[in-house]
């Protein structure tokens, strides 16, 4: 029905209307409207599909209407019902979801590639034969990466990281077999070796999530964000896509730039990440000789109570704990009291708290904060002496004044929300261990830092009450 | 200067049919090559070569973009990235669309279009869907 030239023009709408979408998220004012361009230009690039391969068999109707009523009320049911701290593991599996398409449609296009405008089997142009098989490949490891990263997100797996003795070479070897897979697929054109490709790309997939642990996954779920994109691009190429090429080109560098801030975060370099080997939840390094107890100071949930109100300037750093212990709520409320007591309350966000880019920030939305009363590190950091109190809930090693001073720590460098010069600290948390990386935390002995222990939620609940 | 050697007379025209051939086969050279360079991209830019142009824009066009997305939203960014790759189902649909009886592989492929599509719609609803659920929840101090 539609002519190929109109339908090209179509795609391109629809790829200048995600630009809009991802423009709109530069403030939240802007952000809805944003979503709303993406999904008009995903209601352009399927209503041009579908028109340009009018006239439709009846079989072939049902069999479109089947698919998306199945696929969307999944979408729609997960929508509705995550909770918020769960959105990591859900935005994980979406990438695994584009990531088996990415695999699934440059395979149909192999089998049926008259369909797709291709050629007939057997004569499918070399370029095109290679696009499909990188589409295929950073689809199929995007897959299973992913899956991995939910598993170890949903706790369902250790978030320790696994390591395999000699996994650099096993990695190195698959990839060098893929290459090989590869350049044999573009000449000959064999169903077998497409599945010999994906195949080997799933096993790295794998192979590069497991030895990442817990605590960097706001890298490793960046860096898939990232893969998809490509993997989508390629596809693009294949189906000679406008909008799938530009989406492609989007979310690919969308990722990059996530994982780039993520990296930076924690002053890490990508490579290290990617090597693995670090950010388990627990991971004390062994043979490390034990500190000597050192004495702190333990404070009850009415000593907090007395304390904040006496507070002109409170300040509120959450982490990671708060999200496990749902604690975000009664953050909030306690926050509400305290304002309504006239005491200035800000909250800190670490650019990697929590286990993706922005998951604090979510939390706090959910709970009614005020976007405008939630603060990045650069722009925190200078009130952070002005404040009588630094309420810090669920975070450890961004607050850990040894990335600046103790060069020797793991975490030296890592840019860090100066709490230490608050006037005091109160410092939330469930036992005395050390942080993901392993290091003591200097501020829990300072005389100034007082440390409430228990649950996040409950202490602060109790926090609450105690302030009547 | 009449008497000239013909030794030299020869020697010269030697050489000026020399320079002729040299120059006959570098034109012949540049012709190859032209023709070569035609034939490889149909006489005109390869498709290609656009597509590419349009990637590598497309990839500035997203640093910019990306940059400028305020850190607090980068929940919803990685959800609604999500939400827009999916528009990979335009090619589920394009499988949707083979004729079954077209081919030994077109049953396979049309099952694989199906398992993308359904794919696919799980991201086009849940993705989109989600990320106005997270941003309905960035609101202003009231």
């Amino acid at each position: 029905m539609l002519s190929g030239n109109i339908a090209g023009l179509l795609y391109l709408v629809s790829g200048i209307l995600f630009i809009l979408a991802l423009r709109g998220l530069s403030s939240p004012e802007t952000a809805r409207q944003g979503n709303r361009f993406g999904v008009i230009g995903m209601g352009i690039a399927a209503a041009t599909t579908f028109l340009y391969q009018l006239p439709w068999g009846f079989s072939s109707f049902l069999w479109v209407l089947l698919a998306i009523a199945i696929g969307g009320s999944i979408g729609v049911w997960r929508a509705r019902t995550i909770q918020m701290t769960a959105m990591p593991q859900l935005v994980a599996l979406f990438h695994a979801l584009i990531g088996l398409a990415a695999v699934l449609v440059p395979a149909s296009a192999l089998y049926a590639p008259q369909g797709f405008g291709l050629g007939v089997p057997g004569g499918i142009h070399g370029t095109t034969l290679f696009e499909m098989s990188l589409g295929a490949a950073i689809g199929a490891m995007t897959f299973t990466g992913s899956v991995i990263a939910f598993l170890k997100l949903d706790g369902r797996m250790t978030g320790n990281p696994i390591l395999l003795p000699k996994r650099h070479a096993i990695n190195i070897g698959l990839g060098i077999l893929l290459a090989i897979f590869i350049l044999a697929f573009i000449p000959t054109e064999t169903h077998q070796l497409f599945w010999l490709i994906v195949l080997v790309s799933f096993a790295l997939g794998v192979l590069l999530i497991i030895p990442i642990g817990g605590a960097d996954m706001p890298v490793v779920i960046s860096m898939l964000n990232s893969y998809s994109g490509w993997a989508a691009a390629a596809v693009g190429f294949t189906l000679a896509n406008l909008a799938l090429i530009i989406t492609g080109a989007l979310v690919g560098s969308s990722g990059a730039i996530l994982s780039y801030i993520m990296c930076r975060g924690m002053n890490r370099s990508f490579i290290a990440v990617i090597l693995g080997g670090f950010g388990g939840e627990t991971a004390v390094p062994a043979g490390l000789p034990e500190s000597e107890p050192r004495p702190v100071k333990q404070g009850s949930a009415e000593d907090a109570a007395k304390m904040l109100l006496a507070a002109k300037k409170v300040i509120i750093v959450p982490g990671y704990g708060m999200a496990v212990a749902q604690a975000q709520h009664a953050v909030a409320e306690m926050a509400n009291i305290l304002k309504s007591k006239g005491v200035d309350v800000k909250y800190a966000i670490h650019p990697v708290a929590g286990r993706m880019p922005g998951h604090m920030n979510v939390l706090l939305a959910e709970a009614n904060v005020p976007y405008d009363e939630v603060f990045e590190l650069t722009d925190i950091n200078p009130e952070f002496p002005d404040a009588d109190v630094a309420f810090v809930i669920g975070a450890n090693d961004v607050t850990n004044p040894a990335a600046k001073t103790d060069s020797s720590s793991p975490i030296y460098g890592m840019p860090i929300l100066d709490v230490e010069h608050a006037k005091n600290v109160l410092f939330v948390k469930r036992g005395l261990g050390p942080g993901y990386a392993g290091v003591d935390n200097e501020l829990f002995f300072r005389p100034n830092t007082t440390m409430l222990f228990g649950d996040a939620k409950k202490m602060v609940d109790s926090i609450v009450k105690a302030m009547g | 200067m009449a008497e000239v050697d013909p030794q030299l007379l020869d020697k010269i025209r030697a050489a000026a049919q020399a320079a002729r051939h040299a120059a006959d086969s570098v034109q012949a050279y540049a012709e190859q090559i032209a023709a070569g360079a035609s034939a490889a991209s149909g006489g005109a830019i390869d498709p290609f070569i656009f597509r590419l142009a349009i990637f590598a824009l497309a990839v500035i066009v997203g640093y910019y973009v990306v940059w400028a997305v305020t850190p607090s939203l980068h929940t919803p960014l990685m959800s609604v990235t999500n939400a827009i790759s999916s528009v990979i189902v335009v090619g589920a649909l394009l499988s949707a669309g083979i004729d079954p009886s077209s081919g030994t592989g077109s049953g396979a492929a049309r099952v694989f279009g199906f398992l993308a599509l359904t794919l696919a719609s799980v991201n086009i609803f849940g993705g989109f869907l989600v990320t106005e659920r997270m941003l309905s929840m960035f609101k202003k101090k009231g």
